[in-house]
This record gives C-alpha cells, structure tokens and sequence, in this order.
C-alpha cells in the first residue's frame, strides 16, 4: 500500500471551501494511518500540471460544492486517465442538482416532501408576492428553502410564517439563480452513508441528527457540541431497515459510485422521506460520515483506502 | 457530589451517542457566540488569488527593505542573542520604551518611558484595559461602528457596548453627551470611552481637531476615561498628523499605540502608554497575560528604528496606501450604482460604504464571493446588529488594478442584489450565529 500515492483534492473556489479543507485534512491523515503515501492538493491552476506531472495512482474528491461535485473535476480526472474515488462525471452532473435527484427518487416510487423550483426571473416577472403565496399554498407552512445546488446548509433556512419569505427568499438567491422549496417534515432526521463492496452498495448504520436549536443549519453542523448524534440512530427495525433501503436505492438510481450519502426524514407517520443525496459528503470531525462508519465498525481510513484500491482496479 | 459520584446526566453516555465536545457544560458564559460561522467561512475562499479580498486589513509590506531587516536580525541574534532569547520584563525593553516616547512626540504627547507598556500588539493593550476596568454588564462608549477587534475585547469581558455616532469629522460631541445623560438617567455606570480619533477602522474619518478638546471636557465632566486607539495616526496621506487626545489630557486618557502599521504587523509589538497608577496595574497583568512581550521581537523593533530611515519607510507606506486610496476612491465613483454612498479617507486603509434602502450586505456577501469579491458587511462593526446597510472596503493589501477590478465586480453584484430586493422589496437582516469579519490573516 505504501507505494500508492493517492491526491487528495481539498479546497476549491465554492462557498464550502472551508469545510472541503478540513475533510481534506482529516482524510489525508486517516489514508495515511491506512499505509498510503497522500498527497494534499487545491484546485487552482497549477493542479492539471500536477495531475499530469506526479502521476498519483489515484486520486480522492473531498471538494465540496460547485466544481467538485457537479462533474467538472471528474471529468478532468477522466480526461486525464487518473483513477479517482466517487462519482463520474456523468452521475455527478445528474445527482448534484437537488430537483432532479428528486424527481428521479420518486419516479422510483420512494418518499419525497413535495416540492417547487423557481428561478429569480419568475419572480421578477411574474409579481413576487403573487408567485410567494401560489407557493405557500402549494407546500403549506413551515416550508424550507434551499439553493437548489450546493451543501452544508449554506443558505437553507426553514420558514415558519409567510412573512418571513420575502427575507428568505434573498438570504438563498445570494447562493445561487433557483430556489428549491420544500415542505418541511417534522421527525427524525438521519443521514444514511452507502460505500460499494465487492457485494455492491452497502447501507452504513444511519446517523440520527438531534440539532439543539432544532435546525441543522451550518453553525450546528460545525460547531461541536450544539448537535447531538446518535449512531446507531434510535429507529425500530423496520425504520432502520427501509432508510438504509431509500439511500442504496437512491445510490443505485442516481448512478452513484464508490460512496455516497443520504439525507433523509423518518416522518412522524413512519413514512421515510428522501431529502437529498451528497457525492462530496463531508469528512470533517463533526460530519456524520465518519461516525456512520465507526458505527459499522471500520474507519475512515480503512473504508476509503479500500475504495482507492477499487479505483485503481477500476482504472477508470 | 463528590469527585468520585458519578453525576447524573453526562452527555455521550447514552447508547450511540456522539459526544462531540465533552467540555460544553463547562464553559464560561463569555464564550457564547464563539460558534461556527457561516459567514466566516465564506472568508476562506477570499485568500484564492482568483478572488480580490477588499475585506482584510493586512497591512502592505511590500516596501519594507527585507534583505537590510534579514542582515540586522542575524547580528542581532549573534550581538545580542542570549538576551534577545531570554525572558524579559513585562513592561517592555527600556530602550524601546523611551523610543516609543519619541515617537509619540510626533502627535504631541509627552511622555516618561515608564509609563510605557509595551504590548504583544495592541490588542493586547486593549484587552488589558478592559480587563482593568470593565466588570461583566459596564458600559463602554465606542464609536458606531467601530473596530470589530475591540468590540471582540468588551465582548470576552462581557461589557455592554453603546455606540456613539459619528459624521464626517468623526465623534459628535452632542451624540455623546446624549449617551452619557442616558446612561446618568438610567444610573448606568460607563467605564470608558473608546475612540479612534484618526483614519478610522472602519469608517476612515478623521475627528476634527475642534472637536477634540469637547470630547475631553464631556468625558471628564461625566468621570469617564478615555481609550484613545490610534494605529494609524501616522499614515496621513499628505505626511498631516494631528494632536493625539493624550496630548491634551495625560490624566484621563489611556492611549494605545503599535507597529503593525508603521513597520511589521507579524512582530505584534503595540504599548499602551497610561496614568501611572494604572500603568502598575498593567504590568501586573501583563505579566499574568504573557509574562512578557517578546524579547526578540522587540529588540528587532528597536534596532530597526535607530539604524533605519522609519520615517523614511513610514512615507513610502504612505505613498502606496495613497495610491490605492485613490484607485478605489475612482473605482467606486466610476462603477458604483445611484444610491451608493462612501467616506473620503484622508489616511489609514479603510473606506465605509452605504448602499441603497433594502440591501442587506451580509445576506449579500454569497453572492459577491461567487463573484470573486470580498468585502466585511457592516454588521460585524456593531454590537448591536445595525451595520447591514454598511460595508468595510479596505483598499491597503491589494494592487491598485486588483481595486479597481474589485470593485467592478462589487457594483454588478450591488446592481443584481438591488434587482433581488425590488423584486422581494426591502428585507430585514436574517439572523446568521457566529463571527460575521474576516481573521487577521485575511488578504
């Protein structure tokens, strides 16, 4: 193993630069723990030269956001021949937009919260307030906007009360041109991690979110302490078993590769919710992916340096 | 309970549950809004090359002559270097305190080299002070908006900032008598009043030298100190310098001095030059805070101010900084849509920029960085969250085509931000936790 080189690619230009640097960070030292030789790598213009000149036998994505998860660094990597861990291209570009992943997952007959997709211009030339309340009385209240591309929370906020959208609505066109909103369903939060093995894709135990302030918003997911996470979540069997069912379901349909999770919601009425899958997902100290896997009895290091051993297999 | 009972309640001790920071239940109240922020995140992408930063305030060193200072340190180490390695006093290094004390002749001030602190940058003056006078809920006067690293201070001291307003000339002497007569109805005590009277961070107006002696006379009249902070006095981009409040009131006044701006930001060698009974009382803390200032760096400091031209290197800092006042002062005339306002500097790094009714520049702030510009929305100036229709530019690290492309970028996200709020109309600022300025290794 000693004799692999693997990139890590950390960093990038998106908002979520900072939370890419710091999965970067703890998942270069556990592949190195792993016996791996790492390489940590940004993406900036000295990165094809490096790809071109070193020669990693393979290379990991921990890019959050914008070029990392959309396809454009894949394809890059495929473009060059270099073996990486994730997603394709090809799978990336249709995942990453949050809309089509869910309405791919419900045509295949899982559970989403109901939802609408608009772009500031309909606003703009349609009369705000009238597009707003068609909205409210489509999805009802709370309802929670999203940039409809893009993670770690960054401009999502669940709205409680018509009056506070029009405010919403512009803290989350600051991160992008559409909107996703959605119905907000009240239960238990989890996030379902799915890594292929030589068996196919595998559901992880799920991580069950316990946000204090009761939103799981970018300060509760990075501030230790101000989330609570119980792995194993606290779920029935029956529970259990169907969100780990939605998120390798999710995985299979979406054509997703190698790792990936699932934001989902266990409904009060038992029915589980697909939220949105993530390709990037983050490996941070607080992020649910590493204690999803400590859950399930392995490790970060040991899990992705055995996805890196499947991609240099693969060849891409 | 004993140490040996186990207590109650534990957090992590349920069946599966992640204990991510055993220490929450035991921190100090002050360390409330020390959280993740998603603001400051934002920051990060602002160190990319692709993006202009007007949001930091590092200092350009750019002129500093590095192979003369890189010669002077390694004699220094070989002259002098078991001292230079070696504790020293808390009040600083003799030398350099009578140094200081030339310096601030420049501004008016006479001053003994033992009422001299000298300080691991001045923000540790400044939280020395704090900690020498505010009690948790004391009221400290500051400027609206102010500096955000001051406002950080009262904050950890658990001080009530109430702002002062200001105008072209800086402090409004009637705004504040009006906050004092508040606090006197109201039976508030207010400790201090913290000012900085020239080039200010953020809002780089200069308080008008009539002006000064008024804000004396009503600070003593109400039995209120003054905290006169003042980093940039020497940064005048016409080589003016104006009497510093110290000058006129050495009982009253504690000022706060540095070489971050006049020499090296990365020595962090500040003073504070103070009454001499308070001056004992900062020494002993001193000594609790660090034991010392570093002795290196303050005998680099020293050297360099008797064997180089400062003045010298403190006019070509001056030059550079006027050049790029004036880049970005014709940037945002030419680019910056109707209904944008901004302040004239005439020294210091900073301009204060109003935009229109409606824009909120925090919820702004995504937006600019997809655009590769970064600014510090004028909340993070307040203490009490106004501050959202203000942004800092600082104008010091860049080139002066990096401001004026900068700030290109910053008008057309204005123009799309304006377009959002004619679409949603006017928004109020959406509560965001957490730090919401740039660290100081922000470009």
């Amino acid at each position: 193993m000693a004799d692999r080189t693997v990139a890590v690619l950390a960093g990038g230009l998106s908002h979520e630069r900072d939370v890419s640097l710091r999965s970067g960070r703890r998942l270069s030292a556990a592949l190195r723990g792993a016996g791996l030789t790492v390489v940590e790598w940004d993406t900036d213009a000295g990165l094809l030269g490096r790809l071109r000149d070193e020669r990693p036998d393979a290379a990991v994505v921990a890019l959050h956001g914008g070029e990392g998860e959309n396809g454009s660094v894949q394809t890059v990597l495929e473009m060059l021949g270099v073996p990486f861990v994730g997603t394709s291209s090809q799978g990336c570009r249709r995942a990453w937009d949050k809309p089509t992943a869910k309405a791919l997952v419900r045509e295949a007959d899982f559970a989403t919260p109901g939802w609408v997709v608009l772009p500031h211009s309909t606003f703009r030339e349609l009369g705000a307030q009238g597009v707003l309340d068609a909205m409210v009385d489509r999805l009802g209240l709370p309802l929670i906007l999203k940039p409809d591309q893009g993670g770690s929370a960054l401009g999502t906020q669940v709205v409680r009360d018509a009056a506070e959208l029009p405010t919403a609505m512009v803290g989350c066109f600051a991160y992008g041109d559409t909107v996703l909103a959605e119905q907000f369903v009240d239960g238990i939060e989890v996030a379902v991690t799915v890594v292929e093995r030589d068996g196919g894709p595998e559901a992880l135990p799920a991580v069950e979110i316990v946000p204090e302030s009761g939103v799981y918003d970018y300060t509760a997911r990075y501030t230790a302490g101000l989330t609570d996470f119980f792995a194993p979540a606290r779920l029935s069997d029956a529970a259990a078993k169907a969100v780990g069912e939605l998120a390798v379901g999710a995985h299979r349909l979406l054509g997703l590769r190698d790792i990936s999770r699932t934001d989902a919601v266990v409904a009060k009425d038992g029915t589980v919710q697909f939220l949105e899958v993530n390709l990037s997902a983050g490996l941070t100290e607080t992020s649910t992916v590493p204690m999803a896997m400590e859950a399930a009895g392995t490790s970060l290091g040991e899990v992705f340096a055995e996805l890196v051993t499947r991609a240099i297999q693969r060849g891409d | 309970m004993t140490a040996s009972q186990p207590p109650e309640h534990r957090p992590g001790s349920e069946p599966g549950r992640h204990n991510l920071d055993p220490h929450l239940d035991r921190y100090a109240a002050r360390t409330e809004g020390m959280t993740a922020s998603e603001i400051r995140a934002l920051f990060a992408v602002a160190s990319r090359p692709e993006v202009v930063s007007l949001a930091g305030g590092m200092p350009n060193l750019s002129a500093l002559p590095l192979d003369s200072l890189s010669s002077q340190m390694a004699e220094l180490i070989a002259e002098d270097g078991l001292v230079a390695l070696q504790y020293g006093s808390a009040h600083g290094v003799p030398a350099l305190r009578e140094q200081i004390c030339e310096i601030m002749a420049l501004e008016g001030i006479t001053a003994h080299p033992d009422d001299v602190v000298v300080t691991v940058g001045s923000q540790m003056g400044l939280d020395m002070v704090t900690r020498l006078f505010c009690d948790p809920g004391d009221i400290v006067l500051a400027e609206g908006p102010s500096y955000v690293g001051a406002l950080g201070s009262f904050a950890a001291y658990q001080a009530q900032v109430v702002h002062v307003a200001m105008d072209d000339d800086g402090l409004v002497p009637e705004a504040l008598r009006e906050a004092l007569a508040h606090a006197d109805k109201h039976g508030q005590r207010v400790k201090f009043l913290y000012t900085i009277p020239n080039f200010h961070n953020p809002a780089g107006v200069t308080l008008a030298v009539e002006r000064r002696a008024e804000i004396l006379e009503i600070c003593r009249a109400h039995d209120v100190l003054v905290v006169e902070d003042n980093p940039y006095g020497l940064l005048g981009f016409d080589g003016q310098t104006y009497p510093a409040l110290r000058s006129n009131d050495p009982d009253n006044v504690v000022y706060l001095g540095s070489f971050s701006k006049t020499f090296a930001s990365g020595l962090r060698v500040g003073w504070v030059l103070a009454p001499h009974a308070v001056r004992e009382k900062l020494v002993l803390a001193a000594e609790s805070a660090t034991l010392c200032p570093p002795t290196l760096n303050q005998l680099v400091v020293s050297r360099y101010l008797s064997t180089h031209d400062w003045k010298g290197q403190v006019k070509k800092f001056r030059e550079n900084y006027r050049e790029r006042r004036d880049a970005i002062v014709s940037a945002l005339e030419q680019h910056m849509p109707p209904g944008c306002t901004w302040t004239h500097p005439d020294g210091g790094f900073y301009v204060w920029v109003t935009v229109p009714e409606g824009v909120d520049t925090k919820a702004m702030l995504p937006r600019a960085v997809t655009a590769r510009v970064a600014y510090a929305s004028g909340t993070g100036f307040y203490a009490d969250g106004f501050g959202s229709r203000q942004m800092r530019l600082s104008y010091c690290y860049p080139t002066t085509e990096r401001i004026r492309e900068g700030v290109r970028r910053l008008a057309g996200v204005l123009e799309s931000e304006m377009d959002l709020v004619r679409t949603f109309g006017s928004v109020t600022t959406r509560a965001v936790s957490g730090p919401q300025f740039p660290g100081p290794d922000t470009a």
